[in-house]
């Protein structure tokens, strides 16, 4: 089987305190920690599970600029055969339905039976797989926790839905999934994994290279726009208890006792 | 601006809660605007959540079909393009239903797409202006929406004021026969129902939550003295259960358990919308949590800025004391 995993690099939400600029209309980026989305370690490890048992090939990649390159070989570490970074200044303030063009002209150039993107990332939207999927007239899940091949023609996956129930359904291939934390758990990538596929090429596509036509792309063909970062006044928030340990400990247990949490 | 127009996600027959709330978002966005709810669906389900639409909503679509009878987001798309005009404005929920259905059918009418809206700043001629957030929560921005060919447009639940149920005698008009050809790549086969595990942490008025600040799965054993001391029950976050530290059936949130206790502690949770959508009943929420800008101090009602892999010993000897 012939696997795409869509991967991105993105602000690390466990290592970071995110933070506006000066000017309080972006975030500061000067010292953000960045990885690969979360989601994307779920999705590259299912494929290479999957290849794994089945045969076939695993192939990372990414729309973004030169540093995204470090994210496409961490997964490459992991076990994905191949990478290629979408990368050129026409791409740049792309949005989701942007990216998804970008994507579905490499899917074309190559002979992909599935597709997988993590699903959702740093802008918490969850749109790119459901718009490559649709563009190409692909069946589509997304949140997928159970993933089962059934033959060369059909695979069975789980949905996760509300209140931790699970759907099962039947796609014909190709198709686009989207894949939930969860569904299996990522292998662990070291510096020597990293230094092993250090050497291997990764190609670099451009509009050109794709065929893309610059203005369906990139922030001239983007409908949806982002205008500007900032924290909302959420009014009081929390009573934030200080001191000592101890002091602290005292105010949060009466607090506790008063609504009935303690005996 | 275009027509609006609402898809009413309900089972058997009973609307959900977005259903009451996307009026208040169509009013932020025009407050003249028309808007219309769609039903999809089969039989006297069908039936029953449309006239119940009909006391909300000034005018009510249905599209009954067999293949509707399950909500699979292939089919309902290929209902909805077949059904609603090309320039509509069409919001949907963002939840696991949503984020099936919306992104597709974005592309399939050629309209502009914009996921999980929190907040709306009204309509600039034919630009939406919508809040939304990023990164977990931690920033919030503005996102401006072409919607001059139509848009697809997420809601997030709870964000927007329920309206009260009044009688708007709103007629109800079967659009079925224009839903045209159903059939679907993705083939619904059937529900699993969650596990249930050794514990009900639905039942308990006291609960320890932990999420990724435990850090470690040797660290649980820290959370389950404390909640042993305080005569409380060990739930969690997703991360937890992604990791297999504790069992599905301890995780509160959207895709785990809705819980209802007098007191909620969360520690080391960050708390995304997807967590603490699964905590209602207006708890006292106490969030102890190492990153001072951590969303859940906006939620909660006591907040303790520490690590909590120190402060939970301490707070265990302290009530064992």
């Amino acid at each position: 089987m012939e696997i795409l995993v869509c991967v991105k690099r993105v602000p690390d939400t466990a290592e970071n305190e995110f933070e506006l600029n000066s000017a309080g209309n972006d975030l500061d980026r000067d010292d953000l920690v960045y990885s690969v989305n979360e989601w994307d370690n779920y999705a590259v490890e299912e494929a290479i599970q999957i290849v794994d048992k089945v045969g076939g090939n695993v192939t990372v990649v990414t729309v973004g600029d030169d540093e995204s390159e470090e994210v496409l070989r961490r997964e490459m570490a992991m076990g994905a055969n191949n990478g290629i970074l979408l990368s050129d200044d026409a791409f740049e303030g792309s949005d989701g339905k942007g990216i998804a063009t970008i994507l579905k002209a490499e899917v074309e150039k190559g002979n992909y039976d599935l597709i997988l993107t993590g699903a959702q990332a740093d802008e918490g939207a969850g749109q790119v797989g459901g718009m490559l999927a649709a563009m190409l007239d692909y069946p589509y899940a997304s949140l997928v926790n159970k993933l089962e091949v059934l033959g060369d023609a059909t695979i069975k996956v789980g949905r996760e839905i509300e209140g931790g129930n699970q759907e099962m359904n039947e796609m014909d291939l190709p198709c686009v999934l989207s894949i939930q934390t969860g569904i299996n758990e990522p292998r662990y990538v070291g510096i020597r994994g990293i230094r092993k596929v250090a050497k291997l090429d990764i190609p670099v596509k451009g509009a050109a290279d794709l065929g893309l036509d610059a203005s369906t792309v990139g922030e001239d063909g983007a409908k949806v726009k982002r205008v500007d970062y900032f924290v909302p006044d959420m009014g009081d928030g929390a009573e934030m208890l200080e001191g000592s340990t101890d002091e602290i400990i005292a105010q949060l247990i009466e607090r506790i006792k008063s609504k009935g949490g303690l005996a | 601006m275009a027509e609006l127009f609402a898809y009413i996600p309900h089972n058997a027959g009973i609307a959900e809660d977005i259903a009451m709330e996307y009026p208040e978002a169509a009013k932020k966005m025009d407050a003249g605007a028309a808007l219309t709810a769609v039903v999809t669906g089969s039989g006297a389900d069908l039936d029953k959540v449309a006239n119940a639409m009909a006391d909300i909503y000034a005018s009510v679509i249905k599209i009954d079909n067999e293949a509707l009878a399950y909500p699979n987001a292939e089919v309902i798309r290929k209902a909805l393009v077949n059904v609603l005009p090309a320039d509509a404005i069409v919001l949907l929920p963002h939840n696991t239903l949503g984020m099936d259905l919306a992104p597709g059918l974005s592309i399939k009418m050629d309209s502009a797409f914009v996921a999980d809206v929190v907040d709306i700043d009204g309509c600039d001629g034919k630009t939406l202006n919508v809040v939304r957030q990023e990164l977990g929560g931690a920033v919030s921005t503005h996102v401006s929406c072409d919607v001059s060919t139509g848009a697809v447009v997420t809601v997030r639940g709870g964000a927007f004021a329920p309206v009260e149920g009044s009688a708007a005698g709103g007629t109800v008009v079967d659009k079925s026969a224009d839903a045209g050809d159903l059939a679907a790549k993705r083939r619904f086969i059937e529900v699993v129902a969650a596990e249930v595990g050794d514990v009900d942490i639905t039942k308990s008025d006291l609960l320890v939550s932990i999420g990724r600040g435990i850090e470690e799965e040797e660290n649980i054993s820290v959370a389950q003295d404390l909640a042993e001391a305080m005569g409380a029950v060990v739930s969690c976050s997703r991360p937890i259960v992604d990791a297999k530290w504790l069992e599905k059936s301890r995780q509160v949130g959207t895709s785990g358990q809705t819980v209802k206790p007098k007191v909620y502690m969360a520690l080391g949770i960050s708390g995304s919308f997807q967590h603490m959508g699964g905590v209602k009943g207006n708890p006292y929420i106490v969030a102890i949590n190492k990153n001072p800008k951590a969303p859940i101090f906006q939620v909660a009602d006591v907040g303790i800025v520490a690590d909590i892999l120190e402060f939970m010993p301490e707070l265990t000897d302290a009530i064992s004391g």
